[in-house]
């Protein structure tokens, strides 16, 4: 970090090399894998052929298409739901909070089978409504997570000013919360652009989008060329929205007085209970999938039965699975705490050098480099880069590509932008002035950082942790690509009990995703003992 | 604040204490230990007994290593052949094989027990690749839901057409979906390279339904098994029935052994392996008659090797089809890309 520094230049140059930091992360394990795939690709040719084809444009439409509307779906949906966490004192916020991060970490292809079972021949609408069925946590969570800390005091003032509620929301509310809906919205927007399960399960082969073609085309075809032609399109596209995101963000900015929660939470009162009653609705209609899947774990042919759960102590009906699903359990714990703390450790560090390099005038453009590369790991297909990992890791020390170590790397490149984008808003709203005013009483860099920052932002720390804990647990798509058989996770494990026949194995698939799903709740719970204690503590 | 923090963080690092050093990675081999790195499937189950009996009979232990599904772990063979993950693969399939030989994947090596039976199946004649297994896709059907249905079990792929059977047959897509690519292949190999897609229109004129993958097509749309889903008729394996027995003991679902498809599943010493005398080792042990008889429980496939006693449950449910479609692997790889293109224009499109 760029202390004792005497002039603005060399404080900003000195930001500037602190990116290096994160940005030598990025480079390492995601820039130099996926471009040396790519680089494979485009030399045998052929990309011309692709990009030419009418079949890849109506790909990116289709992909471009559906994440839209899941987008728009998730946060209509959400941000009730961030509403009532934010800002209300009512019964059962604490069963949402929990409720509300349950979908995201559910395999893909079990709610792809939940939505299924309801919608027998799949199709755009059980696609759109998956993707904002996994996504509304994200909504909910990062944006109130700034709205938690938002001060009340201005909305009320135009109350008293004669604003009716709408008009006090629009124009009051709305604008400081916008950066945490961009966050959020890109967020969701390149989940839902990239994924891959419930578009194969609900799309089968007659909606296809460029994630599952290039997957198709690495793994099934070997078409290396045709596969880098759809990377690098997946990828411009991704690029554009999220420079489209960074744009929009960055003419919204405002420094907020951030508040401490006690003092925002508050009864609802006439229409918003109305708000209230919506969101509640949202996280009943999310409970819908998750009742059937543990009713689904109940039953048998022959009556309700518990031995699916019984079976999870076990390896599967004969030996399915090399590890219990307990220690697939204790597995999926640690590999996600590691992935968590390395992306604590880069998303805040990252986050505390966006604002420094804007703060201290750093050369142009090195901030928007690192947001927009810190980002690009949600938007690339996982396929891609599990391909890249085995033809550049073994030129590491200790050739990387069979450790174990791989798994919480992988899923912290998947977690490290979550975090950035809940943690950058609350940070950026915390007022300059009183950084200034610490400056002025001599305090250094670091230590205004740890008494003004760290004390406004530290509920949203731990609630990204949080978060970035419960999306490791449930991450599969790179996961399965690393993970070795003798140390599988809990998600890895329920895919290859759900692709044996016979009744104990997928009872017990579906025990293992209620496991996934009680350990989710109980994470979510044990995070928000530590950020509410019994009163405010600002 | 800060203190919670702190203690939070605390908290987060004594976990990962335990991640970092509660070898997550399984034991360490001790140094002088011989190790033999298997990159296989994700279907790959060893007894670990049968492993360790291995291990005091040689001193080698064999340290599996998941590479995906046949198609995600030859390409992955490929990528890495300069340098490759491990020392022996097995779970290349006949759909894959010629691809993984065409790239000098493998290393010349016969086994000793090579001609105890999975000669029968060899790739080429070039030794690089030993058959392990056999598995038959083949249609299954719900033998109580046809009977709810009033409709006799159908035999052959023609039967599919008949009108009897409208709307019951659900098959996964051959680009997405392994078994689904073997039935196509399958129909090919009946109907030959060019009727074959009459064969087709008439299936979709009789209401087959496509699903991506395994996992839709048997547990949710077929009605067999646990999922208990409307249509009677599904393309998986000819061991499935083996997994679907009541609790009378007779098999609730029955494989149409006139309708399979033969994936053979091979092994072979890597090239550029680091470890090749031991890993020649591991291929034997792969063809031994003790690893071969575990085959059928943990895999859900056929021993290659011949003579060797299958489970109970299997001779009852689950017998191996005499016949079975096979088509020549340089003819696949020649044109599956095309076949599959031209099967999703008649029945997706």
């Amino acid at each position: 970090m760029a202390h004792a520094s005497s002039g603005l230049i060399p404080q900003g140059t000195g930001w500037a090399f602190a990116a290096l930091v994160p940005l030598v992360f990025l480079g390492v394990f995601f820039a130099w894998p996926v471009l040396a795939i790519v680089r494979l690709g485009l030399r045998d040719g052929g990309v011309g052929a692709v990009l030419a084809s009418a079949g890849t444009w109506e790909l990116v439409g289709f992909t471009l298409g559906q994440a839209a509307a899941s987008t728009v779906l998730a946060l209509v949906t959400g941000l009730p739901v961030a509403f009532l966490l934010a800002r209300c004192k009512v019964a059962g916020t604490g069963f949402v909070r929990a409720a509300v991060m349950v979908p995201f970490v559910l395999p893909t292809v079990v709610v792809g089978l939940a939505f299924r079972a309801l919608w027998p021949d799949g199709g755009v609408l059980p696609i759109v409504l998956a993707n904002a069925f996994f996504n509304v946590a994200v909504v909910a969570r990062t944006v109130g997570g700034l709205w938690a800390h938002t001060d009340r005091r201005a909305e009320d003032a135009a109350r008293a000013l004669g604003a009716s509620r709408p008009r006090a929301f629009l124009s009051v509310v709305l604008p400081a919360l916008l950066p945490a809906i961009g966050s959020a919205a890109s967020v969701v927007f390149l989940f839902c652009a990239t994924s891959f399960g419930v578009v194969l399960v609900l799309g089968g082969a007659r909606h296809r989008t460029l994630e599952t073609e290039i997957y198709l085309r690495t793994v099934e075809l070997f078409d290396l060329s045709g596969a880098a032609a759809l990377s690098l399109l997946q990828f411009a596209a991704v690029l554009a929205v999220l420079l489209l995101g960074g744009l929009a963000r960055r003419r919204r900015e405002t420094a907020l007085s951030l508040r401490g929660n006690a003092e925002v939470v508050r009864r609802p009162t006439g229409g918003e209970w109305g708000v209230v009653g919506v969101a509640f609705a949202v996280v009943l209609t999310l409970l819908v999938p998750v009742v059937g899947l543990v009713l689904r774990s109940l039953s048998t042919v022959d009556g309700w039965s518990l031995a699916g759960y019984r079976a999870l102590s076990g390896t599967g009906e004969r030996g399915t699975l090399a590890v219990s699903g307990v220690d697939a359990a204790v597995n999926s714990l640690r590999a996600a705490t590691d992935a968590t703390l390395l992306a604590l450790f880069i998303g805040v560090f990252s986050a505390v050098v966006l604002i420094g390099l804007r703060r201290g005038r750093a050369p142009r453009g090195v901030g928007e480099v690192l947001d927009t590369a810190l980002m690009l790991p949600l938007g690339v297909s996982a396929v891609t880069v599990g391909f890249g990992y085995l033809i550049t890791m073994d030129a590491l020390p200790g050739d990387l590509r069979t450790s174990p170590a791989l798994v919480p790397l992988a899923q912290a490149l998947v977690v490290t932008p979550l975090i950035v984008r809940m943690v950058l808003p609350v940070l950026r709203a915390v007022d300059e002035r009183l950084r200034q005013a610490a400056a002025t009483l001599g305090a250094s860099p670091w230590r205004v950082w740890r008494e003004v920052d760290l004390p406004l932002a530290g509920r949203s720390l731990l609630a990204a942790a949080g978060f970035g804990f419960v999306v490791a647990l449930g991450e599969f798509g790179a996961t399965s690509f690393l993970a070795r058989p003798d140390s599988p996770t809990l998600p890895i494990v329920i895919a290859r009990l759900m692709s044996r026949p016979g009744q104990l194995n997928s009872q017990m698939a579906y025990a293992a995703c209620a496991l996934l799903m009680v350990v989710t709740v109980a994470a979510v719970l044990l995070i928000e003992r530590l950020r509410v204690p019994s009163g405010g503590e600002f | 604040m800060l203190r919670r923090v702190l203690f939070a963080s605390a908290c987060l690092s004594l976990v990962a204490g335990c991640s970092l050093s509660g070898g997550g990675g399984g034991s360490a081999p001790a140094a002088g230990d011989h190790v033999v790195t298997l990159v296989t499937h994700d279907s790959f189950v060893a007894k670990q007994e049968t492993l360790d009996a291995f291990k005091s009979a040689t001193g080698i232990t064999v340290k599996p290593l998941a590479g995906g599904d046949a198609g995600a772990l030859t390409n992955k063979l490929v990528l890495t052949k300069s340098n490759p993950i491990g020392d022996i693969a097995f779970g290349v399939d006949s759909t894959f094989a010629s691809r993984a030989l065409a790239e000098d994947v493998f290393a010349e090596y016969r086994s000793p027990e090579a001609d105890k039976g999975s000669q029968r199946y060899e790739a080429d004649s070039s030794g690089r690749l030993h058959a392990v297994d056999v598995g038959d896709v083949c249609l299954n059907v719900d033998v109580a839901g046809l009977a709810a249905k009033g409709v006799p079990e159908p035999k052959t792929y023609d039967d599919l057409v008949d009108p009897k059977y409208k709307d019951m047959l659900v098959v996964e897509d051959p680009a997405t979906s392994s078994p689904g690519l073997a039935f196509l292949l399958g129909t090919i190999g009946k109907y030959g390279p060019t009727s074959w897609s009459e064969y087709w229109t008439k299936l979709k004129a009789n209401g087959v339904k496509v699903v991506s993958g395994w996992e839709e097509a048997y547990n949710q749309d077929f009605s067999g098994s646990a999922g208990k889903g409307p249509r009677p008729i599904v393309v998986s394996y000819a061991s499935s029935p083996s997994a679907e027995i009541g609790d009378d003991g007779t098999p609730r679902t029955k494989a149409l052994l006139d309708t399979c498809y033969r994936q053979v599943e091979y092994a072979g010493v890597l090239a550029g392996a680091k470890n090749p005398e031991d890993a020649r080792k591991v291929l034997d042990f792969l063809l031994s008659e003790q690893f071969q008889a575990d085959v059928p429980e943990q895999m859900y496939v056929y021993p290659s090797r011949e003579g060797v006693r299958l489970p109970e449950s299997w001779t009852k449910a689950a017998p191996l089809p005499k016949t079975s479609q096979t088509l020549p692997a340089d003819q696949v790889s020649a044109n599956r890309e095309q076949w599959v293109q031209q099967w999703r224009t008649l029945v997706v499109g």
